[in-house]
């Protein structure tokens, strides 16, 4: 189990350093549509609550999951959809100019 | 056929991780951004659908059901939110991701509770982490969105003793940690650290005031990112700890990027209060005999028909009334008489980083018009008119002359070198900040009074008639 969690540990921090060195230098035009597109990410909970969700049972535990599921597909369908309008508008502009 | 399986879902996540890290590489360019998005959302469904076919997803029903009303209520709000409304939005998300990252460790450690097989130390660890940072995202995050949307005040809110109150509820929060370690059956101090973490997103939040606002949510996406990393530690998910490390490191940068723009460090915007002592007393002393110009539409009209350039500097104020299409709209006016107009964006002008683009860009302005702060600045001593539109501290001189103002270091547009300024503004009353702008009481200022927009539209149909 131990070495499990250094395992994780590991991944944890190499994906961390490829996002800092993914995210430099970015324009501020685009901090808004970056930060929702990021946010939507984060919605790879839905992944984990999936997981929690998965047992034929009803228990607490699959109940806390399935709230977990709509709460993170929120998030994830909500946030991609609501970037991609706002890249939208950037888009038509540059054509455009 | 299992092993297989579980293969399978590994290198799906694999691929859905590479198409994350593409996506945000490309979001991080104009030309490619939407495509970017595309390609994260791709990778998203990849994922979710490799964990459907995990053998232990059995309960189908429940989980599409949920699925549907979750992608239902998204992309209803998605496609509602109104363009000023976006850092609300995004705040929002950012919450309900925290949520669902908590209840996913709040669900997982009363799984293993369940089985009455005695719960590993790590798994206790994570779990804690998993609540303390899923719930002060989420009640983080819906302060935030409260400040944001008017129904709570935006100034911020602080009581006697509010530090050694944290700080005394974190010992706590740790002390309880400390003894569900030992002994993690005991639910009345789960549910306790559980309160705990709510409570303090909220303490966390309350004394942070307007203007830091989007310093906050870019600091709570990162805290979404790494609850969602935990989430994986708990259930020993590689993809769940790449995908949150990912937005962790994202949130971290804009928020260096943001707190950079303001000239104060994290630690400042997190706990001085911004906005609220200092600022009052400064207020205090400079009323006096100080005079200012206000003039009507017609005259600005003149003002800006015959420059042969006007520098735009939008803030909030145009932002909450809504008046990006006539800014648009006037500019295409002027630019019809033969004025050169651009518009000057500071890094944290609006709510969110990058607000003020948005909106432009919903209004249909051309990118190249878009000037950032230090390109512009150079630019505007050889400027006839700087048009200021409900922006206030970041044109505030006091950041750049006066060493006791609270705001002192932080780069602002440095309007008051135009030829006049204009400056468009509901009432005399402080920005966010809450410091008095001596910009307003310059000679060459003119202030006009009213909500952005009817002034702007007022400008319009004068300019119109020239």
């Amino acid at each position: 189990m131990a070495a499990g969690l250094i395992a994780g540990l590991v991944v944890f921090v190499l994906a961390s350093f490829v996002g800092v060195e993914v995210i430099n230098k970015v324009p501020p035009t685009l901090h808004t549509p970056l930060m929702s597109g990021s946010n939507a990410i984060s919605g790879i909970a839905v992944i984990g609550a999936l997981l929690v969700a998965g047992p034929r049972d009803s228990n607490l535990s699959v109940i806390l999951g399935l709230i977990a599921i709509v709460l993170a597909t929120i998030n994830v369908v909500g946030g991609f959809l609501v970037t991609d309008r706002m890249l939208q508008m950037f888009k038509k502009k540059e054509v455009k100019a | 056929m299992s092993n297989f399986g579980s293969t399978g879902i590994e290198l799906s996540y694999l691929i859905a991780s590479s198409l994350f890290i593409i996506g945000l590489k490309r979001l991080g360019s104009p030309a490619t951004a939407r495509q970017g998005n595309t390609i994260a959302a791709v990778g998203m469904l990849i994922a979710i659908v490799a964990t459907l076919l995990d053998r232990n997803v059995l309960n189908y029903e429940m989980i599409l059901l949920a699925i549907a009303a979750g992608s239902v209520i998204g992309a209803i709000a998605a496609q509602r939110v109104a363009m000023t409304e976006m850092p609300q939005m995004v705040g929002l998300l950012n919450g309900l991701g925290g949520a669902a990252s908590a209840l996913v460790a709040v669900a997982e450690f009363w799984r293993l509770l369940d089985s009455g097989a005695t719960v590993p130390l790590e798994a206790t660890i994570t779990t804690i982490l998993g609540v303390l940072i899923g719930g002060i995202t989420l009640t983080g995050s819906l302060v935030a969105f409260a400040k944001l949307q008017g129904i709570m005040p935006g100034a911020p809110i602080t009581f006697g003793f509010q530090q050694p109150f944290n700080f005394s509820l974190l010992l706590i929060f740790l002390a309880g940690s400390g003894y569900l370690l030992v002994e993690p059956h005991n639910l009345p101090v789960f549910l306790g650290l559980v309160g705990i973490s709510l409570v303090l997103g909220v303490l966390f939040v309350i004394p942070i005031g307007g203007a830091d606002t989007p310093v906050v949510i870019s600091l709570l996406n990162s805290y979404s990112g790494v609850a969602a990393s935990v989430a994986g530690f708990i259930l020993g998910n590689n993809m769940l700890i790449i995908a949150g490390a990912l937005v962790g490191a994202s949130g971290i940068i804009l928020t260096q990027i943001m707190c950079k723009a303001m000239n104060r460090s994290l630690t400042n915007v997190l706990f001085s209060a911004f906005g609220s002592g200092a600022a009052a007393k400064a207020a205090e002393g400079s009323e006096g005999d100080k005079a200012i110009h206000s003039i009507d539409p017609e005259e600005g009209a003149m003002m800006l028909g015959y420059a042969r350039s006007v520098v735009i500097v939008p803030g909030y104020g145009m932002a909450v009334a809504q008046a990006q299409h006539s800014v648009r709209e006037l500019a295409d006016q002027l630019e019809r008489l033969g004025v050169s107009v651009k518009y000057a964006i500071h890094p944290v002008a609006g709510r969110m980083p990058g607000h003020m683009n948005v909106l432009l860009a919903e209004a249909n302005v051309p990118y190249p018009q878009l000037c950032d702060m230090e390109d512009i600045n150079p630019d505007l001593d050889r400027t006839d008119v700087a048009l200021v539109i409900g922006a206030n501290d970041v044109v505030n001189p006091a950041a750049r002359d006066n060493a006791s103002s609270p705001i002192y270091g932080m780069p602002i547009l440095e309007v008051d070198k135009a030829l006049h300024t204009i400056v468009i503004k509901r009432g005399m009353s402080t920005g966010f900040a809450g410091v008095d702008n001596d910009l307003f009481y310059k000679d060459k200022t003119m202030m006009m009074f009213g909500g952005a927009k009817e002034v702007v539209d007022k400008l319009v149909s004068e300019v119109k008639q020239l």
